[in-house]
C-alpha cells in the first residue's frame, strides 16, 4: 500500500492512543471511593412502626415463588423460635429471603420487631468476593446475581457481614446461593417498590432514592428526638447500604452487629490484592537472581545424584 | 515386604532385571514380585486392612453425598458455609504441602544439592497435598462440574478466590511436571525427563511465585470476614503473611513427619543414600523450620499488638489462642532448637509433629471453624461430614504409599541392576549414582 495510507494509519493510531490515554484520567479523578450510584434506590425501615404482622414475609414468599412455610405467615409462634441452644433467632434461608424477629429490649416496655433481608450494600462484600462475578450492583441499587454461573463455593456467605445469603443445600443437581434481590426483575427495575414495601400496612418501610431516604430519616429523628436513636444503621456501616434502619432502642439490642467497620469489606482485602502484582513482577527476577548468585562458580550440573553430601559449608 | 526381604527377595528398583532383560509395566506395578508374592504381602500388612475398612465405610458416604446433596451429609448451615471439607481439607492440606516449593527452591535455586535425597519426597508431598485439597474442594462445591467456570467462562479477577483457583490449578500442573521426572524414569522414557529438567529453574521460580500468592491468598480469604473471625485470629494487614510464613514451617515439618513415618514403616523401600542422609537432612530441615517459626511468632505478636487485642488474651478465647501458640509454635521451637543443638533427631521429629498438628491444623481449624462466628454459636460438624473427611484422607494415605512403593522417590532408579560393574552403568546412564555398593 502507499505511504499516505500508512501515515494516515499512524496518525489515526496516535490520535486514538491519546484519546485512550485522556479518557480514563477523568474517570480516575472521579472515582477512588464508591458510595453507591447517585440515583440508587433504597428502603428506610422504621423499626418504631413495625408491628410484626409478617405480611412482608408472605408477600416476599408469593412474589419470589418460594415454597410454602412450615407454619402459616399469621402464626405468631415463630417469634418464640430459637436455634442453637437459644442463642439464635430466625435468619434468611433458601426458602425465606426475609424474616421478621421479635426482640424485648430492656429500655422498652413494648417488643420491637426487626425485618431482616439483604441490605443491598453500596460496595457489597458478596460481589467483591465472588470468583465468577455472579453478583451485580445495578444502577437502581439492587444486588442481584446470576445463578447460572454460581459454582457453589459459598465464599459470599462467608464474606457477607450481615449473614444474608443462604444456600440451597437441599438441592442435588442445581444448588445455588439464594437471597433477596430487591424484587429487581419484577418490580424495582420498572420503578415499582418491592413486594414487602408495597404490602406493609404500618408504613414501616419506605421506598425511594437512597439520598432522599437519608433526608427523611434525619427529619424523623430531628422531629422526635425522644423517640429515635441518633444513628441510621446502614448509612455508613460497611460502606453504606440501600436498606437502612432507624430505631427507638440501641441497635445492638435488636441483633444488629454494631461492631462492623464503616469501610466496605473489600478494604480489608486490598492490602493483599495490592501485593499480588508486585510479587508477580518482582519474584521472577529476584529468585532467578538468587539462583545466579548462589550457583556462580559452582557446578551448574543439576543431575540428581551428583552432589550427595555437598553444599553445606 | 520385610518378610520377603528375609528370604532375599528385593523390590524392583531399576529398569532391568538381574538377568539383563527389561521389566515391563505390569511387573513394575507388582514391584517385581510374582502375583502370589505381591498379593501375599498386601494381605499380610495389617495397615492395608485398616485402610480398606475405613474406605469400605466412607466411600458409600461420598457416593451418598453426590446422590443426595451436601445437605444430606452436613448440617446445611448458612452461618458456617465452610465445614470440615474446606476447613481441614483445603486450609490444612495446602500449607502442609508447601514442602514442594521449599525444597525445590533449596535444591534448584540455591544450589543446595545436599537436599536432593529428600527433594523428591517433598515434591511428591506437595503434589499429593494439593491434589487432595482439590478433591476435598470438589466434594464441598455445590456444583463441582462448574469448577472450571472461573478459568474459562465467568471471570471475577478482583476476588481472592479467583487467584486461589487459578494458582492452585497452575501450581498443580507445575508440580505434576516436577514429579513427572520420577515417573519418566520409572516408565523408562528418558527424553521426557530431559525435557522437564531443562525447564527446572522456570518451573521452580513459578512454583515460588504461585506458592507465595496462594498460600497468602488462603489467609486473605478470611479478611473478607472481619465481623466473624475472632479478632485474635483475624488481621486485615497480616493475615496473608501469617498464612504464608506458617506454610513454610508447615511444609518443612510435614516433610520431617512424612520421612519419619516412611523410615519407620517403609525402610525396605528407602535406599542407602536416603537412610544415611536422613538424620542429617532432618536437622537441616529443622533449622529452616525454626527460622519460619520464629518469624511467624513475631508476626503473630505484631498482629495482636497492631490491632490492640491484648484484652482478648484474658478471655476464654485468649486461653485457647495461647494454647495454640504454645503447643504449635513455642513448644516446637524449643524442641527443634534443643534437638538441633544436641543433634537429637527424635526430639526434632516430635517438634515437627507438634508444629504440623497444633501449628498448622489447629490454627487453620480455629480460623475457619472454631473461632469463626465466635459471636454466634459453635458448630459441631455432622458425623457424616467427619467420616467423609477422614475417608478422603485415608485415600490420600493409600495413594501416597502406592506411589512411594513404586516410583523412585525414596530410592535412586538404577538403569542397570547392581550386579553389573559400575563402569558399564555410568556409560549407559549419566543420571546414575556411581559405584552403589552391591547389597548382600
Amino acid at each position: 500500500m502507499s505511504k499516505v495510507s500508512r501515515r494516515k494509519f499512524l496518525a489515526g493510531s496516535l490520535a486514538g492512543g491519546v484519546a485512550a490515554m485522556l479518557a480514563p484520567v477523568k474517570k480516575v479523578l472521579a472515582s477512588g471511593d464508591f458510595r453507591g450510584f447517585p440515583d440508587g434506590m433504597g428502603v428506610l425501615v422504621d423499626l418504631t412502626r413495625c408491628v410484626g404482622c409478617r405480611s412482608c414475609e408472605a408477600a416476599c414468599n408469593k412474589e419470589q415463588g418460594l415454597p410454602a412455610p412450615d407454619l402459616p405467615f399469621d402464626d405468631d409462634s415463630v417469634f418464640d423460635e430459637t436455634f442453637h441452644h437459644g442463642t439464635q433467632k430466625r435468619r434468611t434461608t433458601e426458602k425465606a429471603y426475609t424474616v421478621v424477629n421479635r426482640y424485648e429490649p430492656k429500655d422498652s416496655d413494648q417488643p420491637v420487631y426487626r425485618k431482616v433481608q439483604c441490605n443491598h450494600c453500596n460496595e457489597p462484600a458478596c460481589l467483591t468476593s465472588c470468583f465468577v462475578k455472579a453478583y451485580t450492583k445495578t444502577n437502581e441499587g439492587a444486588v442481584i446475581y446470576d445463578e447460572h454461573v454460581c459454582v457453589g463455593c459459598r465464599t459470599c456467605m462467608v464474606a457477607c457481614p450481615h449473614n444474608i445469603p443462604a444456600y440451597a443445600y437441599s438441592k442435588v443437581i442445581d444448588p445455588v446461593v439464594k437471597k433477596c434481590i430487591f424484587c429487581y426483575d419484577t418490580r424495582v427495575s420498572k420503578g415499582r417498590p418491592p413486594a414487602c414495601v408495597e404490602i406493609c400496612p404500618a408504613e414501616a418501610l419506605t421506598f425511594g432514592k437512597r439520598k432522599d431516604l437519608l433526608r427523611l430519616a434525619r427529619a424523623r429523628i430531628k422531629s422526635s428526638p425522644e423517640k429515635y436513636q441518633q444513628e441510621i444503621y446502614g448509612e455508613h456501616t460497611v460502606g453504606g447500604s440501600a436498606w437502612m434502619y432507624i430505631a427507638g432502642v440501641p441497635f445492638e439490642e435488636l441483633g444488629f452487629d454494631t461492631t462492623l467497620p464503616n469501610e466496605p469489606i473489600i478494604n480489608n482485602v486490598k492490602g493483599f490484592l495490592g501485593m499480588v502484582p508486585m510479587v508477580l513482577a518482582i519474584w521472577p527476577a529476584l529468585f532467578t537472581g538468587f539462583h545466579l548468585l548462589a550457583t556462580k562458580n559452582k557446578d551448574h550440573d543439576h543431575h540428581d545424584d551428583s552432589h550427595t553430601g555437598e553444599g553445606e559449608k | 515386604m520385610e518378610k520377603l526381604a528375609d528370604y532375599g527377595i528385593k523390590p524392583l528398583a531399576g529398569a532391568k532385571k538381574p538377568s539383563g532383560g527389561k521389566w515391563n509395566v505390569m511387573e513394575k506395578l507388582f514391584l517385581g514380585l510374582t502375583l502370589d508374592q505381591y498379593i501375599g504381602q498386601v494381605v499380610r500388612n495389617k495397615f492395608n486392612w485398616l485402610l480398606a475398612a475405613i474406605m469400605a465405610v466412607g466411600i458409600p458416604f461420598i457416593i451418598y453425598r453426590f446422590l443426595f446433596g451436601l445437605g444430606a451429609v452436613t448440617h446445611a448451615s448458612n452461618d458456617y458455609p465452610w465445614g470440615l471439607f474446606l476447613g481441614f481439607g483445603l486450609f490444612c492440606m495446602v500449607p502442609l504441602s508447601a514442602s514442594g516449593f521449599m525444597l525445590g527452591t533449596a535444591c534448584e535455586i540455591f544450589g543446595r544439592h545436599d537436599f536432593e535425597p529428600i527433594e523428591r519426597l517433598a515434591l511428591l508431598n506437595g503434589l499429593l497435598g494439593y491434589f487432595f485439597a482439590v478433591i476435598y474442594l470438589l466434594v464441598d462445591l455445590g456444583q463441582p462440574w462448574r469448577l472450571a467456570y472461573p478459568m474459562v467462562y465467568a471471570w471475577g479477577p478482583a476476588a481472592v478466590l479467583f487467584l486461589v483457583g487459578w494458582h492452585v490449578a497452575v501450581y498443580l500442573s507445575v508440580q505434576v511436571a516436577e514429579v513427572s521426572t520420577s515417573f519418566f524414569e520409572w516408565i523408562g522414557w528418558p527424553r521426557g525427563k530431559e525435557f522437564i529438567r531443562k525447564g527446572t529453574i522456570g518451573l521452580t521460580v513459578s512454583g515460588i511465585i504461585l506458592s507465595t500468592l496462594h498460600q497468602g491468598a488462603l489467609g486473605a480469604l478470611f479478611t473478607y470476614a472481619p465481623g466473624k473471625v475472632h479478632p485474635l485470629w483475624y488481621s486485615a494487614e497480616f493475615q496473608w503473611i501469617l498464612f504464608f510464613t506458617s506454610s513454610i514451617f508447615g511444609g518443612l515439618c510435614m516433610v520431617i513427619a512424612v520421612s519419619t513415618i516412611v523410615i519407620k514403616t517403609m525402610a525396605w523401600r528407602c535406599d542407602d543414600r536416603f537412610k544415611e542422609t536422613l538424620d542429617d537432612l532432618t536437622i537441616k530441615l529443622a533449622k529452616g523450620a525454626s527460622m519460619a517459626l520464629i518469624t511467624y511468632l513475631v508476626i503473630k505478636i505484631i498482629a495482636v499488638a497492631h490491632d490492640n487485642e491484648w484484652v482478648y488474651l484474658a478471655t476464654g478465647w485468649g486461653a485457647w489462642y495461647l494454647f495454640e501458640i504454645l503447643s504449635g509454635v513455642i513448644a516446637p521451637m524449643i524442641l527443634l532448637a534443643y534437638g538441633i543443638h544436641h543433634r537429637l533427631v527424635w526430639l526434632v521429629r516430635i517438634g515437627a509433629f507438634m508444629a504440623v498438628v497444633f501449628g498448622i491444623v489447629l490454627n487453620r481449624l480455629n480460623t475457619a471453624l472454631i473461632a469463626f462466628n465466635w459471636k454466634l454459636y459453635q458448630e459441631v460438624p455432622h458425623v457424616a461430614e467427619a467420616i467423609i473427611a477422614v475417608t478422603i484422607f485415608v485415600i490420600y494415605i493409600a495413594t501416597y504409599r502406592f506411589i512411594l512403593n513404586r516410583l523412585p522417590i525414596l530410592y535412586a532408579w538404577k538403569a542397570q541392576p547392581d550386579a553389573v560393574p559400575a563402569a558399564v552403568a555410568v556409560s549407559a546412564s549419566p543420571e546414575r549414582e556411581q559405584g552403589t555398593p552391591a547389597r548382600a
